[in-house]
């Protein structure tokens, strides 16, 4: 049952227009209900190959040697891929934003630090045939011991997971090991709140759960190009990853997908487009990368786990007054997007609640475990389990209904922030009330009367005066690149975070300012130059039926 | 073996767009010579309705009905460039992008219509139904598809727009986070309702009360599809799903859906729904991206109604039926709470 409240803030919206606002059925509705839409596994090729990657089993080990000839001497082989083979063999999604350092192979020469991680790819006529041959790379290990929980990869001693990084945390602007929050002084609120509430919270990993699992056909075309069909989210996010890996133009790549069997988030930053590519280009022949069930969950970067820990100090009235954060994401291996997560997760802290002190140090750490990645809610729904539950628990102790401890401190239009901004548009506190209203659920004639739009701001919108600031996690050596990252000591610092003893951050060399966030790839190679006789004109056409989409 | 029932709460907001900004959108929109138009988007329909939802937004800006217009996506050839679908960020940053170049696009039409009725273009409407029309005076019109014709024709004016929408990277402070992470929220609150079995451990979810405030529903029905699809992931979330079930130890991962539990068709919770809707200023016509927030506040609605129900803090998730009698054994067996209303 659905309804939609058009009384409540009605005289902010114009309900007057032609075609938005209404239930239109979908555009493409009758292509998914026929089992007529095309997605990238219904483009179908003469001559297709297949691709299997050849996986570690141990979760951490060096790689002494991988021996491809009697895989290439398997039935069907065409090729036997190693990571020399990739152009440029080491890469992190972000890049493309100028954020973060390339840490990840595509595939790993020199050790394995998760179980499952690809180290050769056999290209065979069938998929048979290719899943007979990776059975036949012969791949010397030596193990190493392996790190799992997030808090012991921190301690000193521990192995290093990925050698970038080697004390196992990303390191923030070039400076920190972690994102840092600071709003106010949390020690002297917690000093003098009525009560301290603690809370530890864990999230375990999740797999997205499409029904299509990811994958890419890529096909050689005429004019020295290649098509990619692909399951991806973010085409040109891909297309410009698979330009840098491959170090190819961005236009000799025709990238073509948009129809796609659900994503929630595991299809931003696939790499199946660069190894599907780079068969392609190797054997002349169109190939096909795509993961099975398993590797879906299992390879596949999940949702991430997350620990948090709360401390809120709260008053006998409800109020809470200072919120204090510990936060671990689990990156697993190698970077991917946790550590932009958790700068969306920092700026999102403490929840929609005005508390006029707040305190976060979230770390991304790396794990010997499959690297994790974007999912429905990233970088937000662990920490709002964290931050709901432990609501639920400051309500006990105070003795309230958690509804009306929920509306008591929620932010109101005009309230600062602890990102030092000031809210606006708010509505949770009317949220609140049709939730409560719906359930049956009696909340207080206070809460009852209040509004999002009524008394935030005023006092509400000041600044802390004093904002206690702090050096720990300081880390030497890296220019982690300028995304989002302030330009060092020329950028004025804001009158709210001055603080007289405040560190000037030091400018390092070769910081630029934040660069437009265009998906560029890094420097491109001309492949063939014009007077190279072109390749044999070698087009295939669809065999489905449907040339695109 | 007892049956106990519980009741929790929770509330959240939810940033629109990904975080501080630097995600650029474009949009081409162009009209054949009969007046019907494409939009040519490089952004990925996921199966949440990116086509529909900028087919409606770019109908509504060019002034016609909705069948005058179709949108393509996802080809890097003919699509201009899109930082992609993630972070609620399709609906405010490609739909901006829509408008934008529906715009253009339609101003050009309005030349076009208002060179032929010999009027200024500034004075010109457009009735949503294929006709433009002087402002105040519905019988000087011309349809449309003859506005099109004869720009194409006659005038030799390109019915065309392009938009983009960037909101510029905003610089984060290594010292105090200060940052500028986005422009708009999503909101919610939910109430579930739940029982727990103390001897097996298993939970049923009775039924869910919510209100979701999405800026505005562009398309009620795909924002009804979203919210009831969203709050079963985070039923799903909160009681069965993990990878990893042995959580920091790798063992036991599942690797088909035998053993990677989701709540089947006979376990979908029934759901009454609340929308509300608080424009967005910078949002298209208001609407703020409801897909990713909506299964948010169901995980710590479990949590704390399991709480109501047998009085032990499930702090971990998912919240098994295995987690549920380890937490009553040391509880030394269930203690309900004080019961809620409703």
């Amino acid at each position: 049952m659905i309804e939609f409240r058009k009384d409540l803030f009605a005289d902010e919206r114009d309900d007057t227009l032609n075609e938005v606002g209404k239930p239109t059925r979908r555009q493409d509705i009758l292509g998914h209900v026929t089992g007529r839409s095309p997605y990238f596994d219904d483009h179908l090729f003469d001559g297709l190959l297949h691709m299997r990657a050849v996986r570690s089993p141990h979760h951490h080990a060096r790689i002494r040697r991988i021996d491809t000839a009697e895989a290439e001497r398997m039935p069907g082989v065409v090729r036997v891929l190693t990571g020399k083979d990739v152009p440029q063999n080491l890469n992190t999604l972000l890049s493309l934003l100028d954020f973060g350092i390339d840490d990840e192979p595509l595939l790993s020469t020199d050790k394995v630090a998760y179980r499952g991680e690809p180290v050769a790819c056999v290209i065979a006529a069938t998929e048979l045939q290719a899943r007979d041959a990776v059975a036949k790379v012969r791949v010397d290990y030596e193990e190493l011991p392996a790190v799992f929980d997030v808090e012991e990869a921190l301690k000193p001693g521990a192995p290093t997971v990925n050698p970038v990084y080697p004390k196992n945390a990303f390191v923030y602007h070039g400076r920190y090991d972690h994102q840092k929050l600071r709003f106010g002084d949390v020690d002297a609120a917690l000093a003098q709140a009525d009560h301290v509430v603690e809370g530890r919270y864990q999230m375990s990993p999740i797999e997205q759960a499409p029904m299509e699992t990811c994958g890419a056909i890529a096909a050689p075309e005429q004019n020295d190009r290649y098509v990619c069909y692909t399951s991806t989210q973010a085409l040109f996010f891909s297309l410009g990853t698979a330009a840098k890996m491959l170090k190819m133009g961005s236009n000799r790549l025709h990238f073509i997908g948009g129809t796609v069997g659900g994503g929630f988030g595991g299809k931003v930053d696939s790499l199946h487009e660069p190894m599907a590519i780079l068969g392609a280009s190797l054997t002349g022949r169109p190939c096909k990368f795509a993961w099975d069930r398993e590797e879906e969950m299992q390879v596949g970067a999940p949702r991430g786990a997350e620990r948090w820990y709360l401390t809120d100090g709260v008053m006998n009235d409800g109020r809470i007054v200072a919120r204090k954060f510990t936060g671990y994401f689990d990156s697993g291996a190698y970077t991917r997007l946790s550590s932009y997560a958790i700068i969306k997760g920092v700026g999102h802290l403490p929840g929609p609640y005005t508390i006029p002190n707040v305190h976060a140090d979230v770390y991304c750490v790396f794990t010997n475990r499959t690297p994790a990645t974007a999912m429905r809610g990233f970088g937000i729904t662990g920490v709002d389990f964290a931050i709901e539950a432990h609501m639920d628990k400051v309500a006990e102790v105070v003795g309230m209904n958690p509804i009306d401890l929920r509306i008591l401190n929620a932010y109101r239009d005009g309230d600062m922030k602890a990102h030092r901004r000031l809210a606006k548009n708010t509505a949770l506190i009317e949220c609140c009330q049709v939730a409560a209203q719906k359930a049956g659920w009696s909340i207080a004639p206070s809460s009852q009367a209040a509004a999002s739009m009524k008394d935030g701001g005023g006092a509400r919108a000041a600044l802390p005066a004093h904002t206690v600031t702090d050096q720990k996690g300081l880390v030497e050596g890296f220019d982690s690149g300028s995304y989002a990252k302030k330009a060092g000591a020329s950028a004025p610092p804001s009158p709210s975070s001055a603080q007289p003893n405040r560190p000037t951050p030091t400018p390092t060399p070769g910081q630029a300012a934040p660069a437009p966030a265009q998906a560029r790839p890094a420097p491109q190679t001309a492949a063939s130059s014009p007077d190279q006789p072109r390749n044999k004109p070698n087009r295939f056409s669809s065999l489905s039926g449907f040339r695109r989409r | 073996m007892t049956i106990h029932k519980g009741r929790g709460f929770a509330c959240i907001n939810y940033p629109i767009g990904m975080n501080l900004g630097g995600d650029p959108s474009q949009a081409l929109v162009h009209s054949n010579p009969d007046g019907k138009f494409t939009v040519a988007l490089s952004a990925i329909d996921l199966g949440q309705g990116m086509k529909s939802v900028t087919r409606q937004i770019a109908a509504e800006t060019l002034g016609v009905p909705v069948e005058d217009v179709y949108v393509d996506t996802a080809d890097s050839d003919t699509g201009p460039h899109d930082m992609g679908s993630f972070a609620s960020r399709g609906t405010h940053r490609v739909g901006n992008a829509v408008i934008r170049a529906a715009e253009e696009a339609r101003g050009v039409m309005l030349e076009a219509a208002a060179e032929e009725l010999e009027v200024d273009a500034g004075d010109l409407v457009t009735d949503g139904r294929g006709n433009i029309h002087v402002r105040g005076a519905p019988s000087r019109s011309i349809t449309t598809m003859a506005a099109s014709q004869a720009a194409q024709f006659k005038q030799g004016r390109t019915i065309a727009g392009r938009g983009i929408f960037l909101i510029p990277l905003s610089e984060v402070d290594p010292e105090t986070g200060e940052m500028t992470p986005v422009s708009c929220f999503a909101h919610a609150g939910l109430v579930v309702d739940l029982t727990v079995d103390d001897e097996t451990g298993e939970v049923e979810v009775l039924q869910i009360n919510s209100a979701y405030e999405v800026g505005r529903a562009l398309n009620p029905r795909l924002v009804e599809q979203q919210l009831i699809g969203g709050a079963w992931m985070g039923l799903s979330h909160a009681l069965w799903e993990t990878t990893e079930p042995y959580y920091p130890n790798r063992d036991h991962g599942p690797v088909d859906f035998v053993n990677y539990l989701m709540p089947g068709p006979g376990e979908v919770t029934p759901h009454n729904i609340a929308v509300l809707e608080r424009p967005a200023e910078d949002a298209p016509f208001g609407g703020k991206g409801p897909g990713e927030m909506c299964a948010n506040p169901v995980l710590p609605a479990v949590a704390n109604a399991l709480y109501n129900a047998v009085g032990v803090r499930f702090d971990e998730l998912p919240i098994t039926p295995e987690k549920i009698l380890r937490g009553l054994r040391a509880n030394g067996g269930a203690r309900p709470q004080a019961v809620r209303q409703g």
